[in-house]
């Protein structure tokens, strides 16, 4: 591959972000290219969650640009498909699988109850492709934690996203399963530019390709560089430890 | 029986509340449903308790009270639903007090207006035995009305309510869509508050789509049981009440209490045997 045509999908500069006066995020410039697999890594209240809500346009950084394939996020979430955690849903509301995938296919202009037989095909075919069809007439709370992932995952890829973003993918879900879910997004990762949350340090640096260390500031890692132990130290560190180890 | 089916055939106001019945089972099954699954009773309920205002200036000013109350309660939608949507926090304190502003409003212009009392109590607590055949005529339009709006929005509805974040991210015009629903709220209660009044109309919004939740797995078919559960309800309540010389809209909601009553607990006994089955 040639690196030099490497184009940076997601480019975030000297962004700072404070809730109240706190500062949660400051200088955090991360470049992300094209097929990138990039876990955004740090403990609780690290800023991943703040991280995210930036990217996706739902928080505006207090200082600091940043850019989704060369557009602001609010316009470029048309090409974004967020995973966001299912232990967020509503477990009482009566609806089927296939169903929470088409409901991304809307537009304003979604008028009348009924989905053109495209759209349903094409949802059935990603549960196919996820190995969930069996269960697209389930409702989604019956479904296991792995399970209401690959769903969430489905629904995601009903617009051909070319980027990827996952809060969490692996919470909630047992370690069997969790295998299972990082191998569909490496399957994924050939088409798709993906980006995740985590806490978990254990399976990822075997899937992705570059790691983020987020701890109010923030350091690109490739995972070459860093040996499991350092991720170990990274993960339970508090931020002086992780600055030492990020040189920050 | 025969006796009650005699007097339906001969009493012009017993058909009236009848047929006034049916209608507002078919709103409330529809709009309930919404209301139960999006978990905004409570937003509803002030919405609800603001109409009093407006139906006491109607009256002060010698207008139809529906007319009061069909604008009061878009006003008080609209108010909300901006509220919730701008306000980050202390909402639940606005939405209280907009529901007693509302009430106290009403209270001091029906007190303003010669021969309050009737009305006030009527307005309270429902008096479906004096649904006039004009206001009939007036249910049945907000009837269509509501039905289209939901049917166009259908998929749009379930959007927002399922996950408004996602909905945003897909760039639907959330905030129009969720100021709409609380409208279509709205319109149902005005639909409803004829029939059992402002104090009792959130028993009757929710608890027939809150069981039919209970045994249905798509929120059409939740609807359609709701609307079958809201007629089961009013009608056998305008039975009884009728019978037994007792107010209607307070024997509805005890009719829906108890069924809903029954089935949460009926649903946890069922859920426990089937997993000591298991074990």
């Amino acid at each position: 591959m040639d690196n030099k045509l490497a184009e940076s999908i997601i480019s975030l500069k000297d962004v700072e972000f404070s809730y109240n006066g706190e500062p949660v995020l400051e200088n955090i410039t991360i470049e992300i290219d094209k097929n990138d697999f990039v876990a955004i890594l740090g403990p609780n209240g690290a800023g991943k969650t703040t991280l995210i809500k930036l990217l996706l346009g739902f928080l505006k950084p207090g200082k600091g640009k940043i850019s989704i394939l060369g557009k602001t996020p609010v316009k470029a979430r048309k090409f974004i498909g967020y995973v966001p955690q299912f232990s967020a849903f509503d477990k009482n509301y009566p609806i089927y699988v296939i169903d929470i995938v088409k409901l991304n296919t809307l537009t304003a202009n979604s008028l009348f109850p009924a989905y053109k037989k495209e759209v349903t095909e094409m949802a059935f075919s990603l549960l196919e492709k996820l190995e969930i069809h069996n269960l697209a007439y389930r409702n989604f709370h019956e479904l296991s934690g792995g399970q209401k992932q690959r769903a969430l995952i489905a629904r995601a890829l009903i617009n051909e996203p070319k980027i990827l973003m996952l809060d969490e993918p692996t919470a909630s879900v047992d370690v069997a399963m969790e295998k299972d879910i990082y191998d569909t997004l490496k399957m994924l990762n050939k088409s798709t530019t993906i980006l995740l949350i985590t806490h978990d340090v254990g399976f990822v640096s075997s899937y992705v390709n570059k790691i983020c260390c987020l701890n109010r500031f923030a350091s690109m890692h490739s995972v070459a560089e860093l040996t499991g132990k350092s991720l170990f130290d990274i993960y339970s560190a508090n931020s002086k430890f992780l600055q030492h180890h990020c040189n920050l | 029986m025969g006796e009650l089916l005699s007097s339906v055939a001969s009493y012009t106001f017993l058909q009236n509340a009848i047929i006034a019945g049916i209608l507002a089972s078919i709103v409330c099954g529809i709009t309930g449903t919404f209301v139960v699954v999006k978990k905004i009773t409570f937003i509803s309920g002030g919405i609800a308790h603001a109409v009093l205002g407006g139906v006491g200036i109607a009256l002060y000013f010698s207008m139809p009270p529906i007319i009061g109350a069909f604008v009061s309660a878009i006003l008080s939608a609209i108010i909300i639903g901006l509220v919730k949507l701008k306000a980050n926090q202390h909402e639940d304190t606005v939405i209280s007090a907009l529901w007693a502003m509302g009430m106290a409003v009403g209270v001091i212009f029906m007190y303003l207006t010669p021969g309050y009392s009737t009305d006030l109590l009527s307005y309270l607590f429902g008096n479906i035995l004096m649904v006039s055949s004009t206001n009939l005529y007036i249910l049945a339009g907000l009837n269509v009305f509501i039905i289209f709006i939901v049917i166009i929005f259908y998929r749009q509805f379930v959007a927002i309510t399922y996950d408004e974040e996602q909905a945003r991210l897909r760039g639907l015009p959330v905030n129009f869509l969720y100021i709409l629903l609380l409208c279509i709220i709205a319109l149902t209660i005005v639909v409803l508050i004829q029939i059992v009044g402002i104090i009792l109309v959130i028993a009757l919004l929710s608890l027939p789509a809150a069981i039919a939740g209970l045994y249905t797995r798509t929120l059409h078919a939740m609807m359609f049981f709701a609307i079958g559960l809201g007629m089961i309800f009013t009608l056998s309540g305008i039975a009884i009440s009728f019978s037994a010389n007792i107010p209607t809209g307070a024997t509805i909601i005890i009719i829906c209490g108890l069924v809903y009553l029954i089935a949460i607990n009926l649903t946890r006994f069922i859920h426990k045997k089937n997993v000591s089955l298991k074990n």
